[in-house]
């Protein structure tokens, strides 16, 4: 830590020409500014959240009515391939990055991000990486489903030229998110504000430092294998065919070697969104800052040593099976921890019921859910009778819709205001958040009996036997009502950009940097980066301006009995 | 536009008690969901009547899901009652608590300690799900399994090393099932699609293998999945105390039909699995003999030009007359 003085503020540039705000359209494509660069983010990604959740709807209608012919087998394959590819690869994992290229470096009190132009080159790589990948829709999509295991997706059974465009989206978006990656890392790391240590990072800041670690550990692994994929496919090599002597449970274990941590890539910033915004809706400090932080960490170093919990019903010796089951019950640990300190963090507190609040308590007591299955589906021989049925479908929405969603949705509710400068609506996002928090439960929670009821994922047409017409008929109800609060927030937003009321710089009393400076924030972010003297600068900076004006007011200070 | 803004945004309170409102109507009918479907499915994988180790299964399914309930009931209350108990109000201060690292090691150790009970219940319970017993005396009588090309250590046996040693072999989208005859030769093998019949009060062992891409075996009631992968054998077994017909399909996506890859399991006496395997022969070795003559014609009619097309009429007649179960 380079130990500069800055109880004297002393500007470092002299200005010679102050350029005027660059407009137009030509200033967003030619931006390497990190909040524009964020809003890219944030808008594309949401843009492929609502064509996945388009995706989504499409299956729930065909699976609404047993043997249903809306949709042909292919098409339903096809369906469900870019719907789980589209959620994870465009808009979970890079929604993430959008929200941490905006706010990191405010939260830390940086002008902007390390590497303004890798940032960019990012953004356009994603970009690149949805527009090959969604091109494919007027030639032939892929049909292997998200996971694209081999053989399946080998040249013999999957000619198309789709798999390669799902390919093609794994090396764009993967090299998009390792770049993405090493920015935030070198940001982090170098460039805080004077007096931020390692102790009063963010927790927002924490997970995204695990996040981008886990995506340069996760992300080559991907990479590589969907690289002897292509080559496997198109020039004659043979690492997933066995009758060449390759193994398509390599191209499982790599996948999921890379797919397991994925998941803690996507639900991990989350955890930070939601650590940020109950302290500052409780007015209590978060319980556990240590503990908190600790957890993510043990998160992710665990998360890479599970993968094989998704294979539990490929022929492997018990040992496997039971240290990976072992393995899986620790991970259980640190995020019941969490659970555990979020909780204690409303605990004696006066909760705001705020629409960023409403969302992230509903994360809670739905990623709860989502944690509580995860501990059956890691018990190998119940996960025998589970694995690949709808009771896992329903067990990877509640963590990805009840933990990454609503903790997207949280974020989008807390931070709008800093972004554009007005607030959202906060009677609409109350109707936004009922309509999705009854729609997640009434969707999802039916089909983990739909699963005991024996019905496997995938499957774009099932037989009217037992009460699956009826369950099926309730997730498809529930999914539109889901859909509906998504699109009521898309109003919300829309809307609020001209009829929302003026923030101000800090309308929730926020603890962190990013509520110090004006809505939106100016192109320098800071004039002054101001010192941090704990976990929660703003809180400090308020009593002292509260102290000062306090003050002034009172122009005999004899008279202050302290 | 904007006529459903002023009916959304009433008073803070009457939003707030109306969001509890719905809250409530869902617990509501979701519990009324729960009355009404109240078959055993609901809560807990499909069982009953089929296999011990479906039955195992099942009762740990069922152990796990009393501590979850617990879990669940716990801390959705705990947030609940914070929620409402420590509302924000006029006069409400906020306790600034940074932590408590007693309270931390405490619910560590309380998750840890779950969950060794689960792992401790679930090696208890292991031996019995995943290693087959004997057939019964009086069941149907069987070898020592020997035809595991690919002899592999994960098979389990059951102690006495006996049992029907069936291959199950996944091909797009069909199960085609090998029933042991005694010797090394596999090819000489009677065999069976879709429809595998097997003895009551036997140990059913099976050798899975796919013919193309990874499929996965799995009949709920007989037992959990095991994947079919190229170039691997799985195993899996079951035993069924009484006659009955087992439905289940492919777990595994295996392509666009994935969803009518269908399987059945019929269980019948030990006697009249006897006689349905000489029938089964005798049709297959009549449509063997018959296709052959076929051949033989062809090749005398037309000689040369279409090759002769893969005999299929054995696939087609495949309904065993035991259709109909109990």
């Amino acid at each position: 830590m380079a130990a500069t003085d800055t109880a004297v503020l002393v500007p470092e540039i002299t200005a010679q020409r102050v350029e005027p705000p660059p407009r137009g359209w030509t200033s967003w494509i030619t931006t390497t500014d990190h909040k524009r660069i964020g809003i890219l983010y944030l808008v594309t990604t949401f843009v492929f959240f609502l064509m996945g959740g388009v995706e989504a709807l499409l299956m729930r209608v065909q699976l609404g009515t047993p043997d249903n012919t809306f949709l042909t087998p292919s098409t339903y394959n096809a369906l469900f391939t870019l719907h789980g590819t589209t959620m994870i690869f465009l808009f979970v994992v890079p929604i993430m990055a959008g929200f941490g290229n905006y706010f990191l470096p405010l939260m830390i009190g940086a002008r902007d991000m390390a590497f303004p132009k890798l940032n960019a080159l990012s953004y356009w790589l994603l970009l690149s990486g949805g527009i090959v990948f969604y091109i494919s829709l007027f030639f032939s999509p892929p049909e292997a489903g998200w996971t694209s295991y081999a053989p399946l997706s080998a040249e013999t059974f999957s000619e198309t030229s789709g798999m390669d465009a799902w390919i093609f989206l794994i090396h764009l978006t993967g090299i998009s998110s390792l770049i993405g990656a090493i920015n935030f890392y070198a940001t982090i790391a170098n460039m805080r504000a004077p007096g931020m240590g390692w102790g009063r990072l963010p927790l927002f800041v924490w997970t995204l430092l695990t996040y981008a670690v886990l995506l340069l550990l996760a992300l080559p692994v991907i990479a590589g294998a969907a690289t002897l994929l292509l080559t496997d496919r198109h020039f004659g090599t043979g690492y997933f065919d066995q009758s060449q002597g390759g193994d398509p449970l390599l191209w499982q274990h790599l996948f999921w070697f890379f797919g397991h941590p994925e998941v803690y890539i996507m639900v991990l910033p989350g955890f930070g969104i939601i650590s940020e915004v109950l302290p500052v809706f409780a007015r209590k400090p978060i319980f556990g800052y240590k503990a908190i932080a600790a957890a993510t960490v043990v998160i992710a170093f665990l998360g890479l040593l599970v993968w094989a919990h998704h294979m539990f019903t490929t022929p492997s010796a018990t040992i496997v099976l039971v240290f990976f089951m072992i393995s899986s019950f620790l991970i259980a640990i640190p995020t019941g921890v969490k659970i555990f300190n979020w909780v204690a963090t409303l605990w004696r507190g006066t909760v705001e019921f705020k629409t960023p609040l409403l969302f992230a308590v509903g994360f809670i007591s739905v990623f709860l859910i989502g944690g509580i299955t995860g501990v059956f589906l890691a018990v190998f021989p119940v996960d025998w009778q589970l694995h690949d049925t709808y009771f896992v479908v329903a067990h990877l929405h509640y963590v990805l819709v009840g933990g990454s969603v609503f903790a997207i949705f949280a974020g989008i509710y807390y931070w709008y205001p800093k972004i554009t400068g007005r607030m959202l609506d906060e009677g609409i996002g109350k109707w936004s958040f009922a309509f999705m928090y009854i729609g997640i439960n009434v969707t999802f929670m039916i089909q983990h009996s739909i699963g005991l009821e024996g019905m496997p994922r995938r499957i774009y047409e099932y037989p009217d036997v037992g009460n699956l017409a009826l369950y099926n008929l309730i997730s498809t109800i529930g999914s539109f009502m889901l859909g509906l609060g998504v699109l009521i927030t898309v109003w919300n937003v829309v809307r609020s950009l001209k009829k929302g009321v003026a923030a101000g710089p800090d309308p929730w009393k926020g603890n962190t940097l990013e509520w110090f400076v004006e809505s939106p924030p100016p192109v320098n972010n800071f004039d002054v980066i101001p010192r941090v003297r704990s976990v929660e600068p703003m809180k400090d900076i308020r009593r002292q301006v509260a102290r000062q004006s306090e003050s002034s007011l009172s122009p005999a200070p004899a008279g202050s009995p302290d | 536009m904007n006529r459903m803004p002023a009916a959304l945004a009433p008073a803070r309170s009457r939003t707030r008690r109306r969001l509890f409102a719905l809250t409530l109507l869902t617990a509501l009918a979701g519990s009324l969901v729960l009355a009404t479907g109240a078959s055993a499915d609901f809560w807990t994988p499909e069982s009953g009547g089929g296999s011990a180790n479906a039955e195992n299964i099942d009762t740990l399914y069922k152990l796990i899901l009393a501590v979850a309930v617990v879990v669940f009931v716990g801390v959705e209350g705990m947030l609940l009652y914070s929620m409402i108990r420590f509302r924000a109000r006029k006069d409400a201060v906020p306790a600034q608590i940074r932590g408590n690292t007693r309270l931390e090691i405490g619910w560590t150790l309380g998750a840890s300690g779950i969950l060794v009970i689960l792992a401790i219940v679930t090696f208890v319970m292991l031996d019995d799900i995943r290693n087959p017993p004997n057939s019964d005396a009086d069941g149907y009588p069987t070898q020592r399994i020997v035809n595991v090309q690919n002899a592999s250590a994960y098979q389990p046996r059951p102690p006495n090393g006996r049992a029907l040693n069936v291959e199950v072999n996944g091909q797009r989208y069909v199960w085609r099932y090998t029933y042991p005859d005694g010797d090394d030769n596999i090819l000489n093998n009677t065999f069976s699609y879709e429809t595998l019949v097997v003895p009551t009060k036997t140990t059913v062992t099976l050798a899975i293998k796919a013919q193309d891409v990874a499929h996965s075996w799995w009949i709920p009631k007989l037992g959990g999945k095991a994947d079919a992968v190229p170039g691997h054998t799985n195993f899996t077994w079951f035993k069924v105390q009484r006659p009955g017909t087992f439905r289940g399909q492919c777990a595994e996506l295996c392509g666009r039909n994935h969803a009518d890859m269908l399987a059945k399991v019929v269980a019948v006496e030990p006697d009249e699995f006897k006689t349905w395997l000489e029938n089964k022969r005798r049709e297959i070795d009549a449509n063997n003999k018959a296709a052959e003559e076929r051949r033989k014609q062809e090749a005398e009619d037309t000689a040369a030009g279409d090759s002769p097309a893969e005999d299929k009429s054995s696939v087609e007649s495949e309904t065993p007359a035991q259709d109909e179960g109990p």
